[in-house]
């Protein structure tokens, strides 16, 4: 689904591949404003780009967060970096599906997060196979497969409990601190100083930090 | 108005008008966690809530935008549940209102992920990810305070039962509601309550609580525009500054 902000017109294809690349590149010197280390692009925000013409083009985003107030900001920074490049027009779309993951995020912004102070997130979101969880999750699971083979009606009802159960906040793995790289941690808060956030702190050398969860 | 757009008026009022009421703990939350939690579950919700006017300000076509459906709008034009108006009141008070909502919630934003309306089941894909943290959260303060010491387990239950007469209006579906379910836009009720019941009573045994009774009275009005006098005080100081001074932007 793509909410249209302004009516897009016919890109240009011979073109477009050329211009588009390297509005890429510009746009991977635009800093998230609440983590300056790691670009909007390296971040996962930006979609798509389409270049219709030498002075216009069409930028496709998707939010974060639903309320994530750094939007508005991250899309005035993209016009703004797109102007400073001599392009004059430039459309920005929102677009909500698929949903934005942290899954898209780059193993050099992980990377980046991680030397800024900021635990990156530790796993998969789209991950089937749900590696590295305690015994107890282990066999509520198979529990649960069981139950799918004798009932397939009560499948998604299972899926919906797994989603919520308290349990899956203890399935969370170890955190490594992002200072000492102790996994002696634990976690403060679920919510931390931006959304994307949860608040943790190390038990060995003690010190607060940020978590960006899997989303 | 046409159903679509009070159905999307109803998710965006409902999630604006808890919203707003979270935000009142702002700076005085019970603990620095808890104040972060709060104020970033209202973000959410003030996030969903755009999405939900915007896409019902574009059906509706009279030119109205998602500002002016939040602060232009009198009491009686509110289409929120009358749990979410409840006034804050002690911290089990705000939790619970909140474990309630929350529940619902979930069921009701998973079930629109399958929505035949895309932009609905887009919107719902995008919100399921912020309302499966809030539900976990709120499960667990539940049942930390139900199962906690004496007095929280005594304020804990004192809230159950105050809010459980607000807790069956989300269920009760008026002809708007059917409309949606017979369109494939929304999830039917009966689906929701029986998913609701059962996760408000796993936690509640889990918490030490006594649910209360599931075919006790319900309060409702709420979704036609029939207010407490709480949504009042809410929208005075919600509209303030739009009302005083009238298309202010900053």
């Amino acid at each position: 689904m793509t909410a249209t902000v302004a009516t897009a017109t016919a890109v240009a294809p011979a073109k477009a591949g050329a211009h588009a690349e390297q509005i890429w590149t510009w746009l991977r010197t635009v800093p998230d404003p609440e983590i300056p280390v790691i670009s909007i692009v390296d971040l996962g925000i930006v979609r798509e780009i389409c270049v219709a013409d030498d002075s216009t083009c069409d930028i496709t985003i998707t939010p974060t967060y639903s309320g994530c107030p750094a939007m508005q900001v991250i899309a005035d920074a993209i016009t703004a970096a797109l102007h400073a490049h001599g392009i004059v027009q430039v459309r920005l779309h929102k677009q909500l599906s698929p949903a934005w993951t942290t899954d898209w995020m780059s193993a050099a912004a992980k990377a980046a997060l991680r030397d800024y102070g900021i635990a990156p997130p530790a796993h998969q979101v789209i991950d089937i196979s749900r590696l590295h969880r305690p015994a107890t999750v282990d066999r509520h699971l198979a529990h649960a497969a069981a139950e799918r083979e004798a009932h397939p009606a009560a499948d998604r009802a299972a899926t919906a409990r797994a989603a919520i159960s308290r349990r899956a906040t203890v399935a969370t793995p170890h955190i490594a601190c992002p200072l000492c790289g102790s996994t002696h941690t634990t976690l403060v808060s679920q919510f931390g100083s931006t959304p994307c956030k949860a608040l943790y702190q190390c038990q060995t050398c003690r010190e607060p930090f940020d978590y960006f969860k899997p989303h | 108005m046409d159903d679509k757009v009070v159905y999307l008026l109803r998710l965006g009022d409902n999630a604006l008008i808890l919203s707003q009421q979270l935000a009142q703990w702002c700076g005085k939350g019970p603990a620095l966690e808890e104040d972060m939690a709060l104020t970033n579950v209202a973000l959410d919700l003030l996030g969903q809530t755009r999405l939900w006017y915007e896409y019902a300000a574009e059906l509706e076509g009279a030119g109205r935008d998602e500002d002016q459906l939040a602060y232009l709008r009198d009491a009686h034009e509110f289409r929120n549940c009358l749990l979410l108006e409840q006034p804050n009141g002690n911290y089990a008070d705000t939790l619970m209102r909140q474990f309630y909502f929350d529940s619902w919630h979930y069921f009701l934003i998973e079930g629109l992920t399958r929505s035949s309306d895309t932009r609905i089941a887009a919107i719902a894909a995008k919100a399921l990810k912020e309302v499966s943290y809030h539900l976990r959260r709120s499960g667990d303060l539940i049942v930390r305070l139900g199962d906690g010491t004496e007095v929280s387990h005594l304020w804990t239950q004192a809230a159950a039962d105050e809010l459980w007469m607000y807790s069956g209006e989300v269920f009760a579906y008026d002809a708007v509601d059917e409309a949606m379910v017979s369109a494939g836009v929304a999830p039917p009720a009966a689906e929701l309550r029986a998913q609701w019941l059962a996760h408000v009573g796993e936690v509640f045994a889990e918490a030490t609580l006594t649910l209360p009774p599931a075919d006790a009275w319900m309060q409702s009005g709420g979704k036609q525009g029939r207010h407490s006098e709480h949504l009042g005080y809410i929208l005075a100081e919600m509209q303030f500054l739009q009302r005083a001074y009238p298309g202010a932007a900053w």
